[in-house]
C-alpha cells in the first residue's frame, strides 16, 4: 500500500504541470474558445508524446498506465486545457485493444462517444466530436469506428467544448454483442477515471484561485478571507480534493490491474474497476462543481465577470461531466452492480 | 498511488471478521441499547486474548497502524459498539507516545488484557469547542497534586477505571499555556460521577472533582505541556479510532430491508430510482469516508501525525452519515419512525436509530464548525477569525 504519489508520478506531474503552466496561462483557455480546441497546443502537447503515453508499447506507445495518464489528466484540469486529451488517450487505447491503432505520434484526434447512436445512427454530442477523425462508439450490439473529416465547429455550449454530433453510418465494426459491450465498458470506464482526474485538477486551481483573492481583497478594512463565512465556506474544498484524489487514485489504480474485482457494498469493499470508475467519476464531478461555485461565489461579482479565472473553471467543472448525462443515470448504472436488477414486473 | 493490501494485512482482516462472527451476538447490541453504554466486554476480552489489542495501540510494539484501522473499521462496518475499547486504545497511544516509563508499565497491560476502560475529561460545563479554557484546577502540593472541578460528557465514567483529564495548572498565562493532563484513576477519593441520558440512548455522564489528591505520577506530559499532548489525543481520535465507517451499516441495514418491502405500488423498495440513487450515492460517500480514514492510518504508519487528515475525514463522514440517516428515513417512512421490537419497523429499527445518533457525531470530538476552522486556519493560511 502506498498513499502517496510515486517518485514516477510525482516527476510526470512535474513535468506536465510545467508543460500546462507555460503552454496554456489562462489567456491560451480564451483564446480557443469558443471551440475549446487549440491546434497548436495540441500538436505540441503531441510533440511531447504524451497522447500516447498510454498506449501499447507494440505499436510504438509508451506503455504507461492508467495511473501515469491519471497524473497528466489531473494537469488538464488545472489549467483547464482545450486539448482532448482524456478522449484521445481512452480511444487509442481502445482501439489499440482491438488490434486496429492509429499511427502513434499523429496530431490527428480520436475520441470515444459516450452514449450509444440513437435510431437514426448518430452519436450527439460526442466529446471532441467536432476535432476528432476517428470516432469509436456503440451502435446497437456492436462497436463501430468511423474516419472522417471532422465537422471543425461545435454547437455554442456552456464549456466551449469541441462537442458535435457524428454519424456512425459506413463505419467498421469492431466488435459485437458481448465483446463489443466489455470493450466499450472498459473504455468508458478509462474516460470516467482520467475526467476524474481532471475534475481532480479543477478542484486544485479553484481552491488556488479562492484563496489568493480572499486572501487579497479588503472589505470593512479587513481580508474577506478573514471572516468566517467564507472560511467555513471554502474549508469544504480540501476536504472533497482529498475525497476526489483518494477516490481516483484508488479507480486508476483498479483499472491497472488485470479482471474484475470485488463489489461487496455490505462491508464496503470495492476494487471493481468499472464500479471504482464511476464511483470516481460521480464524487469528483459533484466535488469539482462545489469547489467551482464555493470559488466563484468567494470572488463576489467579479467571479461572475469574463476577466476573472475562475469562470473558466465553473462552466467546465459542470460541462467536462454533464456531457456523458445525467448523472443519476450513472447512479442507477452502478446500483446494478451494487445492488443487483431492478426486478422485471410481471 | 497503491492500493492494494499485504498478505499479511488481508489475513488480519479475516481473523477481525472472524472473532466478529464468532463473538459478536444480537444480545450484545440489544444490552448497548438498553444500558446506553456502547462497550462489548465480550469482544474486547476476545480482541485482548487473539492478540489483536498490542498491535493496536498507535506508536506502540509492532503494531501498524493500517492495522489498528482496519480493526475498527471491521468492528464499526460489523455494527459491533466499540466507543469503550477505542477510547482505551487512544488513551494508549497517548500514553505510549508521551507517557514516562513508570506510566506505561502500569497502565499498558491493563489496556491490553481487554478489561479496562478509560473515559476523556476534556469537556466541562462552561466549555467544549473552547476546549483550552477549561477551568479544573489542579494546585501542586508536595507530591502531590490537588484536583476541583467538574467535567462534562464524561462517556464511558461509569464502567471506566481511568480518566484522561485535562486540568487548569497555570490560571495566569494564556490559556493554551497553563493546561496539564493526568491520567487518573476514578475511583480517588473526592470523585463523583452522575447519569446523563442523550436522545441517541448513549450514556454519558458528568464528573466532580471534589479536592481529589493526585500523586504527580499520574500526570501525563510536562507541566502546563497539556496542549502538545491534546494534539495528539486528537490526531489519534479523529479518523484513525473509528467514528467514520458509521454509513456502512446503515446502507447494509436499509438495503437488506428495503429488498423486502414493497412500497405502495407494490413495488420493491430497493427498484425505486430516487432509492437506487441514493444508495448508491451513500456507497460512494462511504468509500470517501473509508479512504480519506485509510489516509489518516497510512500518514501515521508512515510517521506522521494525521491532525488536518483527521479533521477533513470527520467532517466528510459525518455529514454524510447524517445526509444517509435523513435520505433513508424518508424512503422507509413511515415505517423508518418505528424503533427497535416494534413489528414493521424499518431495518428492525435501525433507521429509527440511525435519525436518533447522527446527529451527535458532529457534535462530539471537534464539531464540523472547529473541523472546519481548524482547515481554514492550518491548511488553507487564513487569518484566524476569532
Ligand atoms: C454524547 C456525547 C458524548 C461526549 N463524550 C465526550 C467525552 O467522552 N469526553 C469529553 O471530553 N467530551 C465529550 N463530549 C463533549 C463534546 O466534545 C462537546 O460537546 C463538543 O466539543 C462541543 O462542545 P459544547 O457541547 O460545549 O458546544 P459549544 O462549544 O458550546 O458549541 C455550540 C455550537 O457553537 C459552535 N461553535 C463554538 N465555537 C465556535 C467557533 N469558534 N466557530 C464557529 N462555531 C463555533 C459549535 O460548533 C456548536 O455548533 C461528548 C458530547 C456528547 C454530546
Amino acid at each position: 500500500m502506498r498513499l502517496e504519489p510515486t517518485e514516477d508520478e510525482r516527476t510526470i506531474a512535474e513535468v506536465f504541470g510545467g508543460f500546462f503552466r507555460n503552454e496554456c496561462p489562462p489567456a491560451v483557455v480564451r483564446a480557443a474558445e469558443p471551440l475549446g480546441f487549440d491546434i497548436g497546443l495540441w500538436a505540441r502537447l503531441v510533440g511531447t508524446g504524451a497522447p500516447d503515453m498510454g498506449r501499447a508499447e507494440a505499436v510504438g506507445g509508451g506503455g504507461a498506465a492508467l495511473t501515469d495518464l491519471a497524473v497528466v489528466a489531473e494537469q488538464v484540469g488545472r489549467t483547464v486545457a482545450p486539448v482532448p486529451f482524456v478522449e484521445h488517450a481512452v480511444a487509442c487505447r481502445l482501439l489499440d485493444r482491438l488490434g486496429v491503432s492509429p499511427p502513434v505520434g499523429a496530431t490527428e484526434v480520436a475520441t470515444l462517444a459516450l452514449r450509444p447512436a440513437g435510431a437514426a445512427g448518430d452519436w450527439t454530442l460526442v466529446p471532441a466530436g467536432a476535432v476528432a477523425g476517428t470516432v469509436v462508439g456503440l451502435v446497437g450490439d456492436d462497436l463501430v469506428c468511423v474516419h472522417g473529416p471532422p465537422p471543425g465547429g461545435a454547437p455554442a455550449n456552456h464549456a466551449a467544448m469541441p462537442v458535435a454530433d457524428r454519424a456512425s453510418g459506413g463505419g467498421t465494426v469492431l466488435a459485437s454483442a458481448a465483446a463489443a459491450r466489455e470493450a466499450f465498458a472498459v473504455a468508458r470506464a478509462e474516460w470516467q477515471t482520467l475526467t476524474a482526474s481532471a475534475c481532480v485538477g479543477i478542484i486544485t486551481t479553484a481552491l488556488d484561485l479562492a484563496i489568493a483573492y480572499v486572501t487579497e481583497r479588503h472589505q470593512f478594512d479587513r481580508p474577506i478571507g478573514s471572516f468566517q463565512a467564507i472560511q467555513q465556506q471554502l474549508a469544504d474544498l480540501p476536504i472533497v480534493l482529498e475525497g476526489a484524489t483518494l477516490l481516483t487514485a484508488k479507480a486508476a489504480w483498479a483499472g491497472d490491474r488485470p479482471g474484475r474485482g470485488t463489489v461487496d457494498v455490505d462491508r464496503a469493499d470495492i476494487t471493481d474497476f468499472p464500479v471504482l470508475a464511476g464511483m470516481a467519476f460521480l464524487h469528483a464531478a459533484e466535488a469539482a462543481a462545489l469547489a467551482t461555485d464555493r470559488a466563484l461565489h468567494a470572488h463576489g461579482g467579479y467571479g461572475y465577470s469574463e476577466e476573472y479565472d475562475i469562470q473558466l473553471l465553473y462552466r467546465r467543472a459542470r460541462g467536462w461531466a454533464l456531457v456523458a448525462g445525467d448523472p443519476a443515470r450513472e447512479c442507477r448504472r452502478l446500483a446494478d452492480a451494487m445492488f443487483g436488477p431492478v426486478e422485471e414486473v410481471a | 498511488m497503491d492500493f492494494s493490501l499485504t498478505p499479511a494485512q488481508v489475513e488480519y482482516r479475516e481473523r477481525i471478521r472472524t472473532l466478529i462472527r464468532e463473538v459478536h451476538r444480537p444480545e450484545h447490541t440489544e444490552r448497548q441499547h438498553r444500558t446506553g453504554t456502547f462497550d462489548s466486554p465480550e469482544i474486547n476480552r476476545a480482541l485482548a486474548a487473539g492478540g489483536f489489542l498490542e498491535r493496536a495501540i498507535p506508536g506502540y510494539g509492532d503494531g501498524d497502524p493500517i492495522e489498528l484501522w482496519m480493526l475498527f473499521n471491521e468492528l464499526e462496518k460489523a455494527a459491533v459498539p466499540a466507543d469503550g475499547i477505542a477510547m482505551a486504545l487512544m488513551v494508549a497511544g497517548v500514553i505510549a507516545y508521551v507517557g514516562t516509563e513508570a506510566q506505561k508499565a502500569e497502565f499498558l497491560p491493563q489496556v491490553l488484557a481487554g478489561d479496562t476502560l478509560v473515559s476523556l475529561g476534556y469537556s466541562e460545563p462552561e466549555c467544549g469547542s473552547d476546549v483550552a479554557s477549561a477551568q479544573t484546577r489542579a494546585v501542586r502540593d508536595g507530591d502531590d497534586w490537588v484536583v476541583n472541578g467538574a467535567k462534562m460528557w464524561t462517556t464511558m465514567a461509569h464502567v471506566a477505571k481511568w480518566v484522561l483529564l485535562l486540568t487548569r495548572t497555570d490560571p495566569d498565562v494564556p490559556k493554551h499555556r497553563g493546561l496539564t493532563f493526568f491520567l487518573i484513576p476514578l475511583d480517588l477519593p473526592g470523585i463523583t460521577i452522575d447519569a446523563v441520558y442523550t436522545m441517541g440512548t448513549e450514556r454519558t455522564n458528568a464528573t466532580f472533582y471534589d479536592d481529589v489528591r493526585v500523586p504527580d505520577r499520574y500526570r501525563v506530559g510536562e507541566v502546563d505541556g497539556g496542549w502538545r499532548v491534546m494534539a495528539v489525543a486528537l490526531a489519534f481520535e479523529r479518523g484513525l479510532m473509528g467514528g467514520t465507517a458509521a454509513g456502512v451499516p446503515l446502507l447494509r441495514h436499509f438495503h437488506h430491508w428495503a429488498a423486502n418491502v414493497r412500497d405502495d405500488d407494490g413495488r420493491r423498495l430497493v427498484d425505486d430510482p430516487l432509492v437506487r440513487e441514493r444508495m448508491v450515492r451513500v456507497a460512494v460517500d462511504n468509500e470517501v469516508a473509508a479512504l480519506m480514514t485509510l489516509r489518516t492510518a497510512y500518514i501515521a504508519a508512515t510517521g506522521g501525525l494525521p491532525g488536518l487528515e483527521g479533521s477533513m475525514v470527520k467532517v466528510h463522514a459525518t455529514e454524510a452519515y447524517q445526509r444517509a440517516a435523513r435520505w433513508f428515513s424518508e424512503a422507509a417512512a413511515p415505517a423508518a419512525l418505528l424503533q427497535f421490537d416494534q413489528p414493521g419497523a424499518a431495518a428492525e429499527g435501525w433507521i429509527e436509530y440511525d435519525l436518533r445518533h447522527s446527529p451527535v457525531t458532529t457534535i462530539y470530538g471537534g464539531t464540523s464548525e472547529i473541523n472546519r476552522n481548524n482547515i481554514a486556519e492550518r491548511h488553507l493560511g487564513l487569518p484566524k477569525a476569532r
